[in-house]
């Protein structure tokens, strides 16, 4: 682990009440974070995108979140009062969504929705909350801030929309980065793009990264840890470099699933879902 | 052992393999009613109208005095009391039995415009929708037309011309509602008209005309009643409003909006002849808008929220 | 990303020139032809359904002579498609004949009572609107709480009740009983004399002399019919509110604004309703457009010199012209706000500028 504790999980649990009872859909996650890039993996319905939400403070109003010990910077998430938790998040944790599409607002400009984050959190003048959203749109390499800045999300394309949203989320300097499946609606053209962007600012300011998502081959070859869940389980950590010795069968068969150049298989591998594992 | 029946009887309604098509038709309607069931103001609803057609069928037990003969010499404008519950109207009229009497004016109306428009609606509708291009074009034109016009201005202008009477205002209401069920007719029919169902039929030389009448149009008809339903209360309002202004049902007749236009003059002193019939309109309306919302939450229920 | 998506996303001037005639033409044929059938309709009310369109225009008590002079005036020997033409062209120029009643043009009638039911419908959206957006906002974000119901309730109720008959038991109650309104009419009879309107609009034409007493009179006889107007545009604007915030709140932005740690306040406001707002436009401009409608009832109960009342009187008088002329008018009014609306909608909304 590189550097001193920024997160530290222990036993996370997220309830939804259904009409047929209470239904987990995270059932005891623990891991920590330091300032390092953490990737968590797992199907859709795994848990991943609501233990992200946890940490933001992000679940539904209905649901139930418990943890034997859920902290960020020593701050305990679960006992501080709602407005505290509002001036972390934003500020200090930021999250960046799937589609930009449907994260930004689509009736305010991209330039005030940056700004706001800004102004939220930090007692700037309009000038200056301006000159540095322009600079951070410049830090996310689009072209012609100036222009972009009064753009609406609509008037601009997926890839340009995913760097705007990380200018959003990144302009007030946060300590830690939860990205759920931040290039997954993108054109597969951009995805590198975004992502090379993404390292690159999170390795410049030394800042925490969740990056959740389907895709292990992606998360094994950004992230310097992997988490890898299954039915709202923990099944699974490892360091990237040390993936191919995965143990666990659910990690192996995520990891068949990959085709390799070279290699033609037939039949193509289905993966194996055991109700062991989620027990 | 009766417990054990309805339970299996329940396991049978609930199958998802059932054997015959009336077991499949009974199972649907089945899961809609428990859906509806459980929407407590929909129930409400259901009993408004419910009461609303026992009242209207025994309405010659339930009036203790004629609706339209009363007792000039010693019954005029008399308070709400024993003898009369709601009051006597100016010609000495048993308000109640008057009531009583109404709903069955209100029925008369609501199913009236209901026979004649939804079918036209449904008409036009389907006939668009199937055959497309020109057709289409032109009819959801005239649809569309029809659908911006003030209705209630235009009623009472059509019963201007036509001359007041509860036939007239019926016509006039029926006119200026069946253009929100065209545009659901047609929709319904889009969604269908490419299905290979439909082309099954139509290679089997079925003629448009039969394909439309037997095999579109009852697929039209749930939404259809849904819409229906929640336009009774508007019906009744309009039609009501036209009997106040003294376009729709004409004296004696003991239709409640022109009720309420006779009590009028005596609102301020005897606000009693006015106020019953109103509370009839205002219970009615409800009732149909409350069970238009639970028939359409349990049909559709991606709306329910809505 | 489509095609036409990526030439709008280039700008490409001459593809968003040709998407913005294209709309125009489309509104164009929308609007002619609606104002098209709605003279054809009260053209055929008014000429094809009466046996004899001059005695419905004249009565029965007119001598024959006036009979016969007023056949030949209102062209009804000619072939019914010419007179079509005849009726389309002179109710572009605002002549709908004469008035039995009041033996003046029609138009200038209308002309002169407009104003009040303008006024009374203006007054009632607002209050509809200010009351019914925010109940609406309360409703959809403490949703199936207390509040949502009672929302819900005052919403159905507004649906389900007769508007003049809440209107008679209003001038029981707040006239007859506590006296905090004034009598069924637009001012006292004593400023009647002395009150001298500018624009027609009572409130503001007071206001702009300063005449304060007139303006307080002018209110107490406008707010409760302005206040029962107002009840039905809130039952229809709260319910809508409801839904369009119900489906904004769910929507991946607000999960965003949450995550940038805006308050809620300012997610609910700045954001939520902020989208809502462009189909609001739509919901309110339609509310204002069926007060205007539902002027002819309420108009009647207050004695509101409007549109409305001046309708209903003609028709108590058979008087069929005036009467097809407050429905044309109204009509071509109510007509005008539904394409407003929907090209309001268009200019509002940032994402059809594209095209």
């Amino acid at each position: 682990m590189s550097g001193d504790t920024l997160l530290e999980v222990d036993d996370l649990r997220v309830t939804f009440p259904t009409r047929t009872g209470l239904v987990q859909a995270v059932r005891g996650v623990s891991f920590s974070l330091g300032r390092e890039r953490l990737g968590i993996v797992g199907e859709s319905g795994s848990g991943k995108s609501q233990t992200g939400r946890a940490i933001m403070g992000l679940t539904p109003p209905q649901a139930q979140v418990s943890a034997r010990k859920l902290a960020f910077d020593d701050i305990d998430l679960l006992s501080i009062s709602p407005r505290q938790r509002r001036s972390l998040r934003g500020n200090r944790i930021a999250m960046i969504l799937q589609d930009p599409k449907y994260s930004l607002d689509p009736v305010m400009t991209i330039g005030r929705q940056i700004v706001e984050t800004l102004r939220t959190h930090e007692k700037v003048s309009k000038a200056e909350a301006r000159e540095r959203a322009l600079a951070m749109l410049q830090a996310v390499q689009i072209r012609d801030p100036a222009r972009v800045f009064d753009l609406y999300p609509h008037e601009v394309s997926g890839g340009m929309g995913q760097r705007a949203m990380i200018a959003m989320m990144l302009i007030t300097g946060p300590e830690l980065m939860i990205a759920d499946e931040p290039t997954s609606a993108l054109d597969v053209t951009v995805q590198l793009d975004v992502l090379k962007i993404l390292d690159k600012l999170v390795a410049e300011r030394g800042m925490g990264l969740i990056f959740i998502s389907h895709d292990l081959r992606l998360v094994s070859s950004f992230c310097d840890r992997v988490v890898v869940m299954y039915a709202g389980k923990v099944v699974e950590q490892i360091k990237a470099s040390e993936l191919r010795d995965a143990q666990h069968p659910y990690t192996r068969g995520l990891l068949n699933c990959m085709p390799r150049i070279g290699f033609e298989r037939h039949p193509l591998p289905v993966l194996d879902r055991k109700p062991e594992w989620a027990a | 052992m009766s417990a054990e029946i309805i339970q299996s009887r329940r396991e049978w309604l609930l199958s998802d393999r059932p054997a015959s098509r009336l077991q499949a038709r009974l199972g649907r309607a089945y899961v809609t009613w428990r859906r509806f069931s459980a929407n407590r103001l929909a129930l409400i609803g259901l009993l408004i109208i419910i009461a609303l057609l026992v009242v209207a069928a025994l309405a010659d037990v339930l009036a203790p005095y004629s609706p339209t003969i009363g007792d000039l010499k010693n019954a005029r404008l008399l308070p709400p009391g024993a003898a009369h519950w709601f009051g006597t109207d100016d010609l000495g009229r048993d308000i109640y039995s008057r009531i009583v009497y109404g709903s069955r004016w209100t029925l008369y109306v609501v199913i009236l415009v209901a026979v004649i428009a939804a079918p036209i609606g449904l008409l036009v509708g389907t006939v668009a929708g199937y055959a497309g291009g020109w057709t289409d074009a032109i009819l959801m034109r005239i649809t569309d037309i029809f659908l911006a016009f003030p209705k209630l201005v235009l009623a009472l202008a059509f019963v201007a011309a036509l001359g007041p009477g509860i036939e007239n205002a019926v016509l006039a209401i029926a006119i200026t509602s069946w253009p929100p069920y065209a545009r659901i007719a047609r929709a319904e029919t889009l969604t269908v008209r490419n299905s290979d169902y439909i082309k099954a039929v139509q290679l089997m030389g079925a003629s448009p005309f039969r394909i439309v009448l037997r095999h579109i149009m009852p697929l039209c008809v749930s939404s259809l009643i849904v819409r229906v339903t929640l336009d009774m209360a508007g019906i009744i309002l309009t039609a009501a409003g036209l009997g106040f202004l003294g376009l729709g049902a004409q004296p004696p007749l003991p239709e409640w909006g022109a009720m309420i236009a006779s009590g009028r003059r005596f609102i301020l002193d005897q606000w009693w002849v006015a106020a019953a019939p109103g509370a009839a309109i205002l219970i009615v309306s409800l009732g149909f808008n409350l069970l238009g919302d639970g028939l359409r939450d349990a049909l559709d229920p991606r709306s329910g929220d809505q | 990303m489509s095609v036409a998506e990526n030439q709008a996303a280039a700008g490409g001037g001459s593809a968003r020139a040709v998407a913005i005639l294209s709309a125009l033409g489309r509104f164009l044929v929308i609007a002619v032809t609606t104002y098209l059938g709605l003279l054809a309709v009260t053209f055929f009310i008014g000429r094809v359904i009466p046996i004899d369109p001059v005695l419905a225009v004249l009565g029965d008590r007119a001598p024959v002579a006036v009979v016969e002079r007023t056949r030949r005036e209102m062209g009804l020997d000619l072939p019914l498609i010419e007179q079509f033409y005849i009726y389309v062209k002179s109710a572009l120029n605002g002549d709908f004949g004469t008035s039995v009643l009041t033996t003046n043009p029609v138009m200038s009638d209308i002309r002169r009572v407009f104003p009040a039911t303008i006024e009374l419908a203006t007054l009632g959206t607002i209050i509809g609107a200010v009351i019914g957006v925010p109940l609406g906002v309360l409703a959809a974000v403490k949703r199936g709480s207390l509040i949502d119901q009672i929302v819900r309730i005052i919403g159905l109720i507004g649906y389900s009740v007769p508007i003049f008959w809440l209107g008679l038991l209003g001038l029981v109650l707040f006239y007859a009983k506590l006296q905090w309104v004034a009598f069924p009419a637009r001012l006292d009879v004593v400023y009647e004399y002395t009150f001298t309107p500018i624009t027609g609009f009572y409130l503001l034409d007071a206001a702009m002399q300063g005449q304060w007493d007139v303006f307080y009179d002018a209110f107490r006889h406008i707010i409760l019919p302005a206040a029962l107007l107002g009840y039905f545009a809130l039952a229809y604007i709260s319910r809508m509110t409801r839904s369009f915030m119900l489906n904004e709140l769910a929507q991946e932005y607000i999960v965003a604004a949450r995550a940038k740690g805006l308050s809620e306040t300012r997610i609910i406001w700045g954001h939520a309703l902020r989208n809502a707002a462009v189909p609001m436009v739509t919901v309110i401009a339609l509310s204002y457009a069926s007060l205007l409608e539902g002027s002819v009832l309420t108009e009647t109960v207050f004695s509101w010199p409007g549109i409305g009342l001046y309708i209903t009187n003609s028709l108590q008088n058979a008087d069929m012209n005036a009467v097809l002329g407050g429905t044309i008018i109204i009509g071509s009014v109510f007509i005008g706000i539904n394409l407003l609306s929907d090209l309001l909608y268009r200019v509002l909304d940032p994402r059809t500028k594209a095209g």
